[in-house]
């Protein structure tokens, strides 16, 4: 069948102009059999089984892009939840093993590697809680580890121990990278229902249902959606709708084009197409542009849930449209400094902590990439990510909370912290104290959501 | 196995363009299938259907596109017809 020239001229716009590109091609890889009594050998086996599998994984993915004109943004690995196969190991060693995962990804060349993590949701075993003691020291050694944490599911309820555990670490880790912006906590997540096959980082493991080795995608593409609406200005909503559904089949489809070859290649399963709309700080890369240009003075006022529910839905109809396995997160992502028009937002007063948390019950993700006051104490951010899981809860569905308390830096400056992750104005918490419930301790019972059966 | 690419370029009008991708082509033992272009408010707009003969030489070919994309201030890219299939049919 021959091709339009008006379509190849929408696909190289698309490219050229309008960033579109495949975020992430990621590796997912089981390491149960990497378990030993001698932990020299855990090292050993799983340094091997990583740069066995994914030893080719940049060179394929870079070749594919090359020959396909669609860049591959992220080439990443995913990994069973190191916490289940710490066994008796030591902190110092679960530290030794972030440095040896790190190693693998340098070898292999992706960008991180994502499963330094703990299912933590009902109760901590020893070897989680070894893994959480070792995390802000792991963050802090590491460079492309990247380490998640679930504490809540609809179907358990949320563990409010381990919430407040995170707040500690999340603070400490804070501290021991304060020179660098506190870097260390972007590389950090939350999670509330975390899914077993998400692609995207921080939050990226390979989930315990998973096979041997895996390749899923996240596609991304705010531009390419923002273009498409700009040229309909008087459409009504319906039609809006409409046109982010028809722009997320096409950005889906080469998505997944790309995921399966790379994966056939590799000689690997081909997982799930994740359909996030991811943004960057590229020009007009934006979540909040889109919501602004559907008619929104500036992301954050009133009218901003509605735009977003709607976007979310559209592009979720027009992916699953476009690919046969959907899975991951799939839905839009609103970090706040990897997105300029979510910055903005936040410098003009129109976006606040409040209207983000709000927005995460339309959403996929979370809270996501924001700087908070340095001054915010752990039993604080714990609270915040207990308020963030007990949305997920109830909604059934992902949350997550990766926040970035700046030690040193307070409500009003700016943080940069470079790259994709891209600046963020810090966000100031509120001055009252959450601590009484967070010493509380125990579990929030499962909602009556869970009783479904 | 063979496959199909699409290469497009794009650039100031100016004598030659045609000539001198055509000849690259050439040189890298590409068939044209297929070939079109315009000139939009004096901006040259070329597009190919062409058959890939070895996509092991790719990279030579990129690089060879990059000289006369530099000489002749042009954009050129190759992307295989496959995409294109993926987004616009069903």
């Amino acid at each position: 069948m021959t091709i339009a020239y008006n379509e190849i001229q929408e696909t190289i716009r698309m490219v050229q102009m309008e960033s579109l590109d495949i975020r992430t091609v990621t590796m997912g890889i089981s390491l149960r059999n990497c378990a030993d009594s001698d932990f020299e050998r855990v090292k050993a086996n799983i340094y091997h089984k990583i740069t066995k599998y994914a030893g080719q994984l940049k060179p394929v993915a870079e070749q594919v892009e090359k020959e396909y004109g669609i860049p591959i943004v992220n080439k990443r690995i995913s990994i069973t939840p190191i916490a289940e196969v710490l066994g008796d190991a030591t902190v110092e060693q679960a530290v030794e093993l972030a440095k040896v995962l790190d190693a693998a990804a340098e070898e292999t060349g992706v960008d991180f590697i994502g499963g330094y993590s703990a299912l933590v949701h009902k109760g901590v075993t020893h070897a989680d809680q070894t893994l959480l003691d070792a995390i802000p020291e792991a963050l802090a050694t590491t460079n492309r580890v990247c380490s998640s944490v679930s504490i809540g599911t609809t179907r358990t309820g949320i563990n409010i121990d381990a919430v407040a555990k995170l707040g500690e670490i999340i603070k400490e880790t804070a501290e021991r990278t304060k020179d660098h912006n506190s870097i260390g906590c972007a590389k950090f997540v939350a999670f509330c229902n975390p899914v077993e096959d998400n692609p995207f980082m921080a939050g990226a493991f390979h989930g315990t249902g998973e096979g041997e080795v895996v390749l899923s995608v996240g596609v991304s593409g705010p531009g390419v959606v923002l273009n498409a609406l700009k040229r309909y200005p008087d459409a009504d909503l319906g039609e809006v709708a409409d046109v982010i559904k028809k722009t997320a089949f096409k950005i889906t489809r080469a998505g997944e084009l790309l995921g399966r070859v790379v994966a056939s290649r590799l000689n690997v399963p081909f997982g799930i197409m994740d359909l996030s709309l991811a943004p960057t700080n590229a020009m007009n890369d934006s979540v909040a542009e889109i919501l602004e240009e559907i008619g929104l003075e500036s992301v954050g006022t009133h009218g901003t849930i509605a735009a977003l529910a709607l976007m979310n839905d559209a592009v979720k109809k027009g992916g699953a449209m476009a690919s046969s396995y959907v899975g991951g997160l799939s839905g839009a992502f609103i970090p706040v400094s990897e997105d300029n028009g979510m910055i903005r937002g936040i410098e003009d007063g129109s976006l606040s902590l409040d209207k983000l948390e709000a927005m995460t019950c339309v959403c996929s993700v979370g809270l996501d990439m924001i700087a908070l006051s340095g001054e915010a104490s752990a039993e604080t951010l714990a609270a915040i990510i207990a308020d963030e899981a007990a949305i997920g809860m109830i909604n059934k569905k992902t949350t997550a909370v990766r926040i970035i308390p700046v030690i040193g830096k307070d409500e009003g400056e700016v943080v940069e912290f470079g790259g994709l992750l891209g600046r963020a104005p810090i966000i100031g918490v509120k001055p009252f104290s959450s601590e009484k419930m967070i010493r509380r301790g125990g579990r929030i019972p499962a909602p009556l959501q869970a009783l479904i059966n | 196995m063979q496959k199909r690419a699409v290469v497009t370029v794009v650039g100031k009008d100016q004598v030659g363009i045609i000539a001198r991708v055509t000849n690259v082509l050439a040189d890298h033992n590409m068939n044209i299938h297929d070939i079109s272009q315009t000139i939009l408010q004096d901006y040259f707009t070329m597009m190919m259907i062409v058959e890939m003969a070895d996509k092991n030489r790719l990279d030579d070919l990129l690089e060879a596109f990059e000289a006369v994309e530099k000489d002749m201030n042009l954009t050129i890219s190759i992307q295989l017809e496959d995409v294109f299939q993926a987004m616009h049919r069903i």
